[in-house]
């Protein structure tokens, strides 16, 4: 076994050569290189950490903005809905009293005819009892030779009438 | 074991202070695990927002040794990345480098994980930064790591001496853990090799017979030194980490 049996003659050298070329190792690489590796990845890292604080923080602000804009929108909808609402309101109660107005002159109208008809109809029905009252003291004087009274003829007309 | 060998490429007469410090092999292939780590990390350093491949591997590899250490040590962990980072991959590229199959182009890759005096060194560094740790931090409070929370009170004289034992033993397990599997890899796998070769030797018979069952169970066998590269650089650097977590927070 080398290891053994070149002890004496190489431990020297193995343990010189080793000290200085792991001594480099430790220095150059170790201490010179991996810190500034280490320093990538940390800031690399660290990037990507603070590229996601603000993608958070952008999406919360968007998250706002649409949050008030909603608002806003609702509240001018609401007040839109509001003016349609009055105006509809408005528009219905000047229609109804426009209509009260006209439906009370119709109604005034109709009275006022109905009343000339009745007036119309009552002059009619007299002037046809004189006439009828006529007619029979006419009839009676020439078929029976009797001379009815005007009042006579006109009270039998009344009562023939009467009965329909 | 011929593999395991060490010789001198450069200037073998060498020595400092009595110490001989001749460039072998093992030095070369220490230097080469570096260069190919330093080469490694290269492409993580193009700190690019959004990564390719290969910068996403280095990342990949930093994050796995961070988050280890956060999950053992927490917070305080961090500042040891740079070490733990450094002794994971070295020696994970130290082992994936020594299974490489140079052996075709004629170039032998030396696996400089599979000498205990690479592995203990290594072991003895992550003890010593445990040790430095707790007594800084804690200072003689760092014996109470040795007095499990909750001992009663006359159970202390045996549990003190054979938690520190435990705890001196350590270091030797950590090298020793590391040394062993990628020996033991490595020897299976020349071992099975010259049963291929020697089976074919012997005759057509013993090559069917000897030879290509042996050849099947290799190629199992290689993907799990690969497995087994990277486990035990992970074990190496859990182990460091967990013994560091001890000193740092002293349970």
């Amino acid at each position: 076994m080398p290891q053994i049996a070149q002890l004496a003659e190489t431990y020297a050298s193995q343990i010189f050569w080793l000290l200085l070329i792991f001594g480099f190792v430790y220095f150059v690489i170790g201490r010179g290189m991996v810190p500034r590796v280490m320093d990538t990845v940390g800031l690399r890292d660290k990037q990507i950490a603070d590229d996601l604080a603000a993608a958070q923080s952008a999406r919360d602000a968007s998250d706002e903005a649409e949050e008030a804009w909603r608002q806003r929108e609702n509240a001018n909808r609401e007040a839109a809905q509001a003016l349609v609402n009055e105006a509809k309101a408005k528009a219905q109660a000047s229609t109804e009293s426009r209509l009260a107005t006209v439906q009370s002159g119709i109604d005034a109208q109709l009275e006022d005819a109905e009343a000339r008809i009745e007036a119309s109809r009552a002059e009619a029905a007299a002037e046809i009892e004189t006439v009828a009252a006529e007619a029979a003291q006419d009839i009676a004087a020439r078929l029976a030779n009797i001379s009815v009274t005007k009042t006579e003829a006109r009270s039998a007309v009344k009562k023939a009438m009467a009965h329909g | 074991m011929h593999q395991f060998t060490i010789e001198p490429l450069l200037g073998s007469n060498l020595d400092v202070a009595g110490f001989n410090i001749a460039f072998t092999n093992s030095a070369l292939w220490m230097l080469i695990t570096a260069v190919v780590l330093w080469i490694f990390m290269l492409g993580g350093m193009k700190r690019e927002l959004v990564p390719g491949r290969w910068q996403m591997t280095v990342e990949t590899f930093t994050g796995f040794i961070d988050d280890m250490l956060e999950a053992n040590v927490g917070k305080a962990g961090r500042k040891y990345v740079p070490y733990i980072f450094s002794l994971f991959m070295f020696i994970l590229f130290a082992n994936l480098l020594g299974l490489l199959p140079l052996g075709i182009v004629g170039v032998h890759p030396f696996t400089f994980t599979s000498h205990f005096t690479v592995t203990g060194v290594l072991a003895i560094i992550s003890f010593s930064i445990v040790l430095l740790v707790g007594f800084y931090k804690h200072g003689f409070h760092f014996f109470s790591l040795f007095v499990p929370h909750g001992t009663p009170l006359p159970m202390i004289p045996i549990i003190f001496p054979i938690e520190l034992i435990s705890f001196m033993v350590r270091p030797f397990s950590l090298g020793l853990r590391l040394f062993v599997a990628m020996m033991a890899g490595h020897v299976l796998l020349e071992v099975l090799s010259s049963f291929v070769i020697d089976g074919w030797n012997a005759g057509a018979g013993f090559g069917l017979l000897v030879g290509v069952p042996s050849f099947l169970l290799m190629i199992g066998i290689c993907a799990l030194e690969i497995l087994v590269a990277a486990i035990q650089a992970y074990v190496f650097a859990l182990l460091s980490s967990l013994y560091i977590n001890d000193a740092e927070n002293l349970h």
